[in-house]
């Protein structure tokens, strides 16, 4: 790359026509009649609430993956000038036409259409012929199921995209290595495409780790050998190594976080999901408890009215509460209560969750002049603002969890059962021995003075009597720290009243004063990410739900939409001529390698070193992008469905054209049986092209179906074919 | 030849070195890479000549295995004195080494004199097998089996109950099993001792691993006590041992000290697997070392396929067949010992109960054929499945419709009775002639304890959505049509009768076409973690959807003694082996339960209480040597930045001195042998369900304290690389001096924990320990 660009300047290019017709084909498949159905069609339900709530800003968490895909669906939403206003409640409902149907689904079908050529460049990449290519573009146009994933909102098509890419992007880059182009400008294109191309894989649903971490791997070995390379001065395998790394590794990251970034950007009005997130990160966003915890006094103080939420959150968010209502006498077991008080753990907001922090030294219940904060270490009374009954616990077994105390708001019933109503704070969270107890940001324990007794919140439900709210008691075991354990205040004021009256009118009025207060991106960062692997979904089966074994053998399918009236349905099923063959050739790639590689032990070359490395890559690529992207499944223990596996059947298909390629070059010796094996590759290719065919309708849901038909479409007894009684 | 000179100043005569390096290359002068080994000494064009030759990586690696014969046979070699005086000193530190850990193990074996934690299940298993009676446990038995016969051999006569930790054991002699314990316990040290002589060949390193482990509070509590994973241990560093001993005997293949230690490994695995199935992870290790040496072995052109042929068989016999067998066999004598009916009955299926002594279905006698009005009791045919069950509960709100629920349940238990009625809801008169029951007949099951009948609708089952949901339903006997059930024997014809225990019969509901089925798949708790009963439209035949007829009682008719087939016994085990897995993935985390956590463990983060919770009372607490396990996972950093310094230069073609080769050779290949042990034995931990303990740790300690010990040995050896060899020497000896009097230190402050402590806990400042709590969680 060196002087100065030469004169006269000019372009040449070179159009592959081949490659410009798989293309235009692969638009065509998946644009083809893409806005019907003009109902809401399977998961549209799921990822079109947080299209409308990306129009809308309005915060939302979901588990599901990182925000990536979301946003890119968002993106859609936005050029088709979507406002967000659609309840996205039921499979099936019709769209208004205010709903943008092309703009939605267009860009996973345009992500879905594009996966045709990539793969077509992967082939040709891995050294393969154009013809193999060809075969290798015609088997992912004519997949069925990948059809159906694309031509909706979903993001399996644009998670597909994204992992091709990073491939192929890989490939040509090691070629650009290979022919010793090094750091030139197109070989510093195709590696940050492939760190770039990781990233987005992954930012669009977790599952792109895996072939991130394949990539990584082969990017490893491959850095291996240069490494060894002798031709090279250590300065300049310095270069390389760093450049690998500072690509393929911190850039994925930091554009990891720039999508977060961006998410949080966009997403800063307060919505449904607020309660997940801690007090800290809700403050940050616009409306909801911002609005309430805007202009709270930081320092709680001696006479505070606050509210203490416990930090785990979990089963549900809730705040310490007390009710007018006592322990019953006896439980259902036999034991007994001190029929004191209820104390519980309310998940909803109430006047009842309101405590007064009091002095035990003093009487008042009011913040004095200048407030004198409470520090870590300090005894405080916690006073029920309603009902004026102080937090109180001793040796009475807590009704649910028998091992560990009752705590209950103390009655003096005169039966020599004295108050212990003395607790100690302890800040967890703080950075000096006398720290401030600080609203929102401080996690507080309270340790009670008598027993040492912990204030916890059990996880366990109380009964009727106790209004299904949950279980709060006093550990003694407890050491060691655990969420369960920490409090922290959310609504804080300085209290005023002195009177009771006066001070329950009080604690129904709304709190307002001011102190401003950020939370840095990356500890929102960190929260948002935390919060959404820790989140726990009730994991129960779905009807159309599947285990991976039977994906490999396509025993299972997904009805994704039902005309109301009609036959007309779609359903996510695969096209069966290209699984079994892609199996096939995956145990014929398997037998093929180890023969070779026992062979090769023993120094017999069958092939030569070329195609032998060929091959090896082609197993790194096909056999084991389907193989990182399908194994793991059998350890997950979320709900599985059939299009979990569309990734690893990429890859998988790309394998059939190249053993055929391979079985015809180098294992058919006499010309006879080459043009034997040539017909049968067409009249396979054929086949799966009248499979396609025939499976069309229940990929476009066009045209409509008999009754008679579609049962002559049921070709396994455990496909779900939908057949309406007339 | 600079390199060389400095290597005349080492410890091993380089006159012998270079003379065994020439002998070698005569002897196998047609081998390219160890021709290679003589040129070492060359500059480094030259050397960089050679590798232009050699592009494969792998064989610069060899050639570095090379040099392990050539020291190989320098030993032999050298004068006698020096290396007797070598093997004088490594048979002395053996029995040092030997003679500590039995003290460390065995002081204060009999405290406390009650139940300490787990001894509760595992001593009342071994007090099964010495009364023969059958249980249910989610191990293999060989560890139960071997504690129950150390109890009967040491006198010990079963008939301690060990209800529950903290009971005192009286007059029952408990030690002949503790004993046993801290025996097999005090041999690892030894163990890990020789493996890392034989991997690095040095003697302080070995020394290292040793105290590391003789001086590890947490390995000398979890020796001292009636626990499986002392003797899981011992076997998994046998196994580690006997491997590392066959492979250093490749060079004499087919001697008979090479079969030995290739059939003690394979007894070993056996073994491992037989106590616990994260035996299985040391059979991954061996298997993986086992792949590696025969690839070796195909590369080697001068070795013939015949004998290839042979070294395969070999290893197929020793590490395939013969634990497979042995493993088996310890099921076979496990079922042949305990005959008596017990705890574990009720898991297994009628088949298997029939086999046991004091079981309702040995000998069993009652009607033969099934009647109306019989009380019955109905078993899945599934391998381990339940009794059909209802009981005083309905489903949750949420979850079909509110109606009694349905479950199957492995417990034989009163809530398992129905009655078999026929259609009309009217009850028999019992002078009524008996009336059997037929292929094909509509039935109604009614539970004898709710009078609810079993009952069907299309509402989705709770767990399997496909399917519909079963429920009890109706008053007194009287419910709805959607109560009627055909009944269908497999294999029969219409008016077929229904053989007690004999006939597999399905259950077609009449309304909906749907069959009775058992998921197996385990409900939340409001189902009391029962399993689920579902209804299931696909009609498939499978054994979720056959069950069969378990107990039968009609007073009308005359009880018949029936002969059950007795099942085979492959069939016996892959059903007990079904039942273990099973139970071992039931074993979750209750809500809220505060579990351990696989990254706690290495970080020492919280231990177990053994024994004793409040001041008075004499308390043990598991937790390992804080010093020693820091140490080990700052060592597994260490080893990761070294090995990487390593293989790059050798990668990058550096040259490097005769002992750096070497050295490198200890790190890459035995370094590579532990820290492959150590992630197969903690990785695996991360992906599991079910609830995790702070003791599964210990066997990837074992591997992390020899990984320890080979990596401060080369760390301290490789000084030389900096300063002059006598500096070295003395960095050296006085590292590793520091290192075992630093280990001893911490365990003279540690080990209250493994001895007892009593009076105040540690944060108060009277306690002995006070001072000691070095981490918030800790528990003493």
């Amino acid at each position: 790359m060196s002087g100065a660009p030469k004169l006269p300047i000019t372009v040449k290019a070179e159009i592959d026509l081949v490659l410009v017709t798989v293309t235009a084909m692969g638009l065509a498949t998946r644009l083809w009649g893409i806005t019907y159905p003009a109902a809401v069609v399977f998961d549209e339900v799921y990822y079109g609430q947080f299209t409308s709530l990306y129009m809308k800003n309005i915060f939302f968490i979901d588990d599901s993956g990182p925000p990536l895909g979301h946003m890119i669906l968002a993106f859609g939403a936005f050029l088709g000038g979507f406002d967000g206003n659609f309840v996205w409640n039921r499979i099936g409902a019709e769209y208004p036409c205010s709903v943008p149907v092309w703009s939605l689904r267009l860009l996973p079908a345009l992500a879905g259409a594009l996966s045709v050529p990539l793969a077509y460049q992967i082939v040709v990449e891995l050294g393969y012929s154009h013809l193999a290519a060809l075969g290798a573009a015609l088997l992912v146009l004519c997949e069925n199921s990948l059809v159906a994933q694309s031509r909706f909102m979903l993001l399996e098509s644009v998670l597909i995209f994204f992992l091709l890419l990073a491939v192929l992007s890989y490939l040509k880059f090691h070629s650009h290595h290979k022919r010793s182009a090094h750091f030139s400008p197109s070989w510093w294109f195709w590696l940050l495409l492939t760190g770039v191309a990781c990233a987005c894989a992954v930012g669009v649903k977790y599952m792109g780790l895996f072939t991130y971490f394949l990539l990584l791997c082969v990017a490893g070995a491959h850095a291996w050998q240069v490494i060894g390379d002798p031709k090279l001065s250590n300065t300049a395998v310095l270069y390389h190594v760093v450049a690998r790394g500072a690509v393929l590794v911190a850039l994925p990251v930091v554009l990891y976080l720039g999508f977060f970034c961006l998410h949080l950007k966009l997403l800063y009005r307060t919505g449904p999901h607020d309660q997940v997130m801690t007090s800290a990160f809700q403050a940050s966003l616009e409306g909801g408890l911002a609005r309430i915890t805007q202009g709270q006094p930081l320092e709680v103080s001696y006479g505070s009215q606050i509210t203490l939420r416990n930090v785990l959150s979990q089963p549900v968010p809730c705040w310490l509460h007390s009710h007018k209502g006592n322990y019953p006498i006896r439980y259902g077991d036999g034991r007994g209560s001190s029929h004191q008080q209820q104390v519980t753990c309310y998940p909803f907001k109430d006047v009842n969750n309101w405590w007064i922090v009091k002095d035990p030294g003093r009487r008042e219940l009011v913040v004095s002049n200048p407030p004198r904060p409470v520090r870590h270490g300090d005894t405080v009374q916690l006073v029920h603002g309603m009902t004026a009954r102080f937090l109180n616990t001793h040796d009475v077994a807590a009704p649910m969890s028998p091992h560990t105390q009752e705590v209950s708001c103390y009655i003096d019933y005169n039966i020599s059962m004295p108050a212990q109503d003395l607790w100690r704070v302890e800040v967890v969270n703080r950075e000096s021995e006398r720290e401030v107890w600080k609203t929102i940001l401080s996690e507080v324990r309270l340790v009670h003075i008598n027993t040492t007794a912990v204030l916890k919140l059990s996880g366990a439900s109380l009964p009727d009597w106790g209004f299904r709210q949950l279980e709060v008691v006093a550990d003694k075991m407890a050491r060691g720290y655990h969420q369960s354990m920490a409090w922290n205040v959310e609504e804080h004021r300085y209290g005023k009243s002195h009177e009771q009256k006066e001070r329950e009118v009080e604690l129904h009025s709304p709190s307002q004063i001011h102190v401003g207060r950020n939370l840095s991106f990356m500890a929102k960062f960190a929260e948002l990410q935390w919060k959404m692997l820790t989140l726990k979904n009730e994991d129960s089966e779905h009807k159309y739900s599947s285990s991976p074994l039977e994906w490999i053998t396509m025993d299972t399918n997904i009805a994704y939409w039902l005309h109301p009236t009609s036959n007309a349905q779609i359903h996510l099923i695969g096209n069966i001529v290209i699984w079994s063959s892609a199996n096939v050739s995956l145990c014929v790639y398997a037998a093929l390698f180890l023969w070779y590689l026992l062979r090769r032990r023993r120094r017999m070359k069958d092939i030569p070193e070329d195609s032998w490395s060929q091959w090896v890559l082609v197993g790194a690529v096909c056999v084991g992008g389907w193989a990182v992207n399908y194994l793991p499944f059998f350890m997950m223990e979320k709900t599985l469905f059939l299009y979990h596996y569309l990734p690893a059947l990429t890859f998988e298909i790309l394998l059939p054209p190249v053993v055929l390629q391979h079985v015809h070059d180098h294992i058919l010796r006499f010309p006879a049986h080459r043009h034997a094996f040539s017909a049968l590759v067409l009249a396979w290719l054929s086949s799966v092209y009248l499979v396609y065919r025939s499976f069309s309708p229940l990929t476009y849901g066009q045209p409509t179906l008999s009754a008679a038909e579609l049962g002559s479409l049921r070709w396994k007894d455990t496909w779900d074919i939908l057949v309406r009684k007339r | 030849m600079s390199v060389e000179s400095r290597g005349c100043e080492s410890e091993y005569d380089p006159k012998h070195g270079s003379s065994a390096l020439r002998k070698r290359v005569t002897e196998r002068e047609p081998h390219k890479g160890n021709v290679k080994v003589a040129e070492n000494t060359e500059t480094r064009g030259a050397n960089n000549k050679h590798q232009n030759h050699s592009l494969n990586p792998r064989l610069k690696l060899q050639d570095i295995g090379g040099t392990e014969h050539v020291l190989g046979l320098k030993k032999c070699n050298t004068p006698a004195s020096t290396t007797s005086a070598h093997q004088e000193w490594t048979v002395y530190s053996l029995i040092l080494v030997a003679l500590l850990s039995l003290c460390t193990r065995f002081y204060k074996i009999l405290e406390p004199p009650h139940i300490c934690w787990d001894e509760t299940h595992f001593g009342k298993m071994g007090s099964y097998y010495i009364n023969q009676t059958f249980f249910f446990d989610v191990h293999p038995p060989l560890g139960k089996m071997l504690i129950g016969l150390a109890g009967y051999l040491t006198g010990y006569d079963g008939s301690f109950p060990f209800a529950k930790p903290g009971d005192k054991f009286e007059e029952h002699n408990y030690a002949g099993m503790r004993a046993f314990c801290a025996l097999l316990g005090s041999c690892l040290p030894p163990f890990a001792y020789l493996t890392v002589l034989e991997l690095s060949k040095s003697l302080p390193a070995a020394l290292i691993t040793a105290s590391l482990l003789i001086f590890d509070t947490g390995c000398i509590t979890i020796s001292q006590y009636i626990l499986l994973d002392p003797i899981l241990m011992f076997f998994i560093l046998g196994s580690v041992l006997s491997m590392v001993k066959f492979s250093s005997h490749r060079e004499r293949a087919f001697s008979g000290s090479w079969w030995l230690w290739l059939l003690l490994t394979g007894v070993n695995l056996a073994g491992a697997l037989g106590v616990k199935f994260v035996g299985l992870f040391v059979i991954l290790l061996v298997g993986m070392n086992t792949v590696r040496d025969l690839w070796n072995l195909l590369g080697d052109i001068n070795l013939s396929l015949v004998l290839f042929g042979k070294h395969l068989l070999a290893r197929v016999f020793c590490l395939i067949l013969l634990p497979a067998s042995l493993y088996i066999s310890f099921f076979a004598i496990h079922f042949l010992v305990l005959n008596k009916s017990g705890p574990g009955d009720g898991f297994f299926s009628s088949a298997f109960q029939s086999r046991l002594i004091g079981n309702n279905l040995h000998n069993a006698s009652m009607p033969e054929y099934l009647a109306y009005g019989s009380t019955i009791t109905m078993k899945n045919v599934r391998i381990a499945g339940g009794y059909l069950h209802s009981h005083w509960h309905l489903y949750p709100e949420g979850v079909g419709a509110r109606q009694q629920q349905i479950t199957a349940y492995s417990h034989k238990d009163f809530n398992n009775l129905w009655f078999v009625r026929n259609q009309d809801f009217k009850t028999e008169n019992p002078t009524d002639p008996v009336e059997f029951v037929k292929h094909g007949d509509i039935i109604r099951l009614e539970h004898k304890e709710t009078s609810r009948n079993l009952h069907s609708h299309l509402h989705e089952a709770p767990l399997t959505k496909k399917h519909f949901q079963v429920t009890g339903y109706g008053i007194n006997g009287t419910g709805d049509p959607n109560d009627f059930w055909q009944i269908e024997v497999c294999g029969g014809k219409p008016g077929d009768l229904v053989k007690v225990l004999r006939s597999k019969v399905r259950l077609i509901h009449l309304s909906t076409g749907c069959v009775l089925y058992s998921s197996g798949k385990t409900l939340p708790k409001w189902g009391w973690e029962q399993v689920e009963v579902s209804c299931s439209p696909y009609l498939k035949d499978t054994p979720n959807s056959q069950w069969n007829f378990e107990d039968h009682v009609n007073a009308k008719l005359p009880n018949i003694s029936l002969e059950v087939l007795k099942p085979s016994f492959p069939e016996i085990l892959l059903e007990s082996h079904i039942v273990m897995i099973r139970g071992n993935s039931g074993l979750k985390p209750k809500d809220n339960e505060v579990s351990s956590k696989p990254w706690h463990w290495p970080i020492n983060y919280q231990g177990l209480r053994f024994s004793g919770v409040n001041e008075t009372e004499y308390r043990i607490y598991l937790l390992g040597n804080p010093v020693i396990w820091w140490l080990n996972l700052f060592s597994i950093a260490l080893y990761v930045v070294m090995v990487t310094i390593a293989a790059t230069s050798i990668q990058r073609g550096i040259q490097l001195s005769q002992k750096a080769r070497e050295r490198c050779r200890v790190l890459m290949e035995g370094g590579r042998e532990m820290m492959l042990g150590w992630l197969l034995h903690y990785l695996p931990f991360f992906t599991m369900g079910r609830i995790l303990y702070y003791h599964h740790y210990f066997p990837a300690l074992l591997f992390s304290s020899m990984l320890t010990g080979i990596t401060w040995d080369t760390m301290l050896q490789s000084w030389d690389l900096f300063v002059s060899p006598p500096v070295t020497q003395r960095i050296y000896s006085g590292g590793v001096a520091v290192l075992i009097i630093l280990f001893l230190y911490s365990f003279y402050l540690f080990h209250p924990l493994s001895y007892g402590m009593v009076g105040p806990p540690a944060h108060d400042p009277s306690s002995p320990m006070a001072g000691l709590k070095w981490m918030e969680s800790w528990e003493f």
